[in-house]
């Protein structure tokens, strides 16, 4: 099997998407000319032209609209984000518009677009370019949020969210872009809302999603090396939520950790806890502790922000914690 | 602030084409059935049978009436929350727009839209929309769907002159100028936001100048003349059709009722006086008076045609009354394409 960057996984998966099916098409800042400003569209301007490979000015909100608006009669597009950050023009866009459409016109509309683009921090870029946001349109019925943590899965799962019927908000680490990784050639699609066994194990579950899968690996070999034997959940889909996977695994480890890189209020490890608290009570043989960004704005100081992010010491000390072995 | 001088193609009014007059007529029927149909709306939202918000449209009746009679029926069409009368005009089945104000299963948005968002797929009319400006870049969305499928279709989207002063209208609009997009927007300017005026509002008093941004075609519209409003609209039509370019309509009228049915016709932000000089030039009553002089109508005609206008709506309104309200299991249907959600905070599943 080829290995591939993440980033190259995903630009696997739109070429062979945009090949596959006519009505879809890229839109975003950057994507056609400049080759992409994290180069995932790279080369898809000379293969598809710039009817379907789509320079827009500086416009999130108004792209974002064009976008569910071409969804609307039936095109499938991709609206790339430069990033997640800026997407925060774009929100009505997402909400009133992509989330609700199908419901407030009885059936009779959906919204077939997926909204890409890099989430979540990177190095030193400061408190505005530094944010994940899946809580955000995870809260929200109508939207399904997709964040991939490998290449293999990168392309399987955009594949998935392209040819999904209803609006994605697909998030892609923005840390990732050049992590490599085997990647299956051709038809390869992971189905929306199943989440995956990264490491299996039987003393403790911990839940990750994207960027915190490496992490929350890291912490699993360090933990195995002091004789604890951790799962790793990879929730893949942060809406629908696979819920069956994580309960099915505190049910063979009886603890939990959940780690991510957002902010811990009402964020997605609330709604992880919340599920296994009222799901698998009886099950649970310490309190689900949760693993998350500081709750601040990203500072730039290079050692403040290691600070502010979640590495595999302070998912060690959780698991420590619910193993009652601190 | 002083109306703008400068010069720009204006809407001359033509002369009346004897040879349409079923067209004319049939122009006349419409605007005649949104202002009964709105006035019955007022009373049963008065009633509490229609919930929510309710915007009335009564005064601009000529606006939707002539510009929708320019359309195919492959055009798209969107609009804002203040809608009823579009939905008519497009052809959506009376009986289908007032089920959807009582909130009707039977309703064209299946009583999940309600008076803010009617849609009616089939008809290309792709809703209400309820975030003021929130529309006009779907519109662009949809106008940008017929280029690049090589259709001959133009997407139309209604807003209201408040609007213009948000970034979505000009986002949208510098995108369709740009990509030289099959496009008419039509500005409905009734002088109010809300409770607002124009000139508290906006910068610049003609509204038509905003096209100016985008090199972008525009004319300004007297849009209490059906004929007029058609007038304007097909050139609009035929440049986006032919030229694949867009245009922006900016079509003055008046709006003769409040904002919604929370508010009083006058009040702080504006003066009978100033409702009561607007009403002299109703479109329904220009257009009528035009017809009977040019012989194309006569008095008795005019009434047969505002009975049976009357007798669509009471039909309506009962069959609206009488239809079931939707299955309690319509809660959960429509989120998602396909089978329903799962609800992620209920009730614990069976073992």
């Amino acid at each position: 099997m080829p290995t591939l960057t993440y980033r190259d996984a995903l630009n696997q998966a739109l070429r062979e998407e945009m090949q596959r099916d006519p009505d879809v098409f890229l839109m975003g800042e950057e994507v056609g000319v400049y080759q992409g400003a994290y180069k995932v569209s790279r080369g898809l301007l000379d293969e598809f032209g710039p009817m379907r490979v789509v320079d827009t000015p500086i416009t999130e909100l108004g792209f974002a609209g064009v976008g569910v608006g071409a969804a609307m009669v039936g095109l499938r597009p991709v609206i790339e984000f430069m990033t997640w950050n800026f997407a925060l023009l774009a929100i009505d866009q997402l909400v009133n518009s992509a989330a609700k459409m199908r419901y407030m016109s009885g059936g009779q509309i959906g919204v077939p677009a997926v909204f890409r683009g890099p989430g979540g921090s990177a190095l030193q870029l400061g408190a505005q370019h530094s944010q994940a946001f899946e809580s955000w349109y995870a809260h929200i019925p109508g939207l399904k949020v997709v964040m991939p943590a490998t290449p293999a899965d990168a392309k399987g799962l955009l594949k998935s969210a392209i040819r999904d019927d209803d609006p994605v908000v697909f998030i892609e680490g923005e840390m990732l872009y050049n992590l490599k990784g085997e990647v299956p050639e051709g038809e390869h699609v992971i189905p929306l809302g199943k989440a995956d066994v990264k490491r299996p194990g039987k003393d403790v579950t911990i839940v990750c999603h994207s960027k915190t899968v490496a992490v929350a690996l890291k912490a699993a070999e360090q933990l195995a090396a002091d004789g604890v034997d951790a799962e790793v959940i990879d929730l893949r889909t942060i809406r629908p939520l696979d819920q069956e996977a994580v309960l099915g695994s505190v049910v063979r480890t009886h603890r939990c950790v959940v780690a991510e890189e957002g902010w811990p209020f009402a964020g997605v490890g609330a709604q992880v806890a919340d599920t296994i608290q009222r799901e698998a009570f009886d099950e649970l043989d310490a309190p689900v502790l949760r693993v998350t960004g500081a709750d601040v704005p990203m500072p730039y100081n290079k050692q403040l922000e290691k600070a502010a992010k979640v590495d595999p010491a302070r998912v060690i000390a959780a698991v420590d914690s619910v193993l009652y072995r601190d | 602030m002083a109306e703008s001088t400068v010069a720009r193609t204006r809407a001359k009014r033509r002369g009346i084409d004897p040879a349409r007059a079923d067209e004319y007529r049939g122009w006349l029927r419409q605007m005649i059935l949104i202002r009964r149909f709105e006035e019955k709306a007022g009373e049963a939202y008065s009633l509490g049978k229609i919930g929510g918000f309710c915007h009335l449209y009564i005064g601009q009746e000529a606006v939707a009436v002539g510009s929708l009679a320019t359309l195919g029926p492959d055009d798209y069409i969107t609009c804002s929350y203040r809608e009823h009368g579009h939905a008519l005009a497009r052809g959506i089945p009376t009986r289908a727009v007032m089920a959807e104000l009582f909130g009707k299963a039977a309703g064209c948005s299946a009583g999940k839209g309600g008076s803010m968002h009617l849609f009616d797929a089939s008809l290309g009319f792709l809703g209400g929309h309820a975030i003021v400006g929130g529309h006009i870049p779907l519109s662009t969305g949809m106008a940008f769907a017929a280029k690049y499928r090589n259709t001959n279709q133009v997407a139309v989207c209604y807003f209201g002159e408040a609007a213009v002063n948000n970034g979505a209208f000009h986002e949208a609009l510098n995108m369709a100028a740009l990509w030289k997009l099959p496009a008419v927007y039509i500005c409905e300017n009734n002088r109010y936001g809300m409770g607002t005026a124009l000139e508290r509002a906006s910068a610049i008093y003609d509204i038509s100048e905003r096209a100016c941004s985008y090199d972008m075609a525009n004319e300004v519209v007297d849009g209490q003349d059906v004929l007029v409003m058609h007038a304007a609209m097909d050139r609009a039509v035929q440049r986006a059709r032919n030229d694949k370019h867009p245009t922006l309509l900016e079509v003055r009228t008046y709006r003769f009722m409040g904002h919604s049915m929370s508010d009083p016709i006058h009040g702080h932000y504006r003066t009978r006086e100033e409702v009561e000089d607007q009403r002299k030039r109703d479109p329904i009553a220009v257009w009528s008076q035009r017809l009977i002089a040019e012989g194309l109508l006569d008095e008795p005609g005019l009434k047969a045609l505002n009975k049976e206008v009357v007798d669509e709506v009471e039909d309506a309104y009962q069959f609206a009354e009488q239809a079931p309200d939707p299955a309690p299991e319509e809660l959960y249907t429509h989120v998602y394409a396909g089978s329903s959600p799962a609800d992620p905070a209920g009730p614990s599943r069976p073992a």
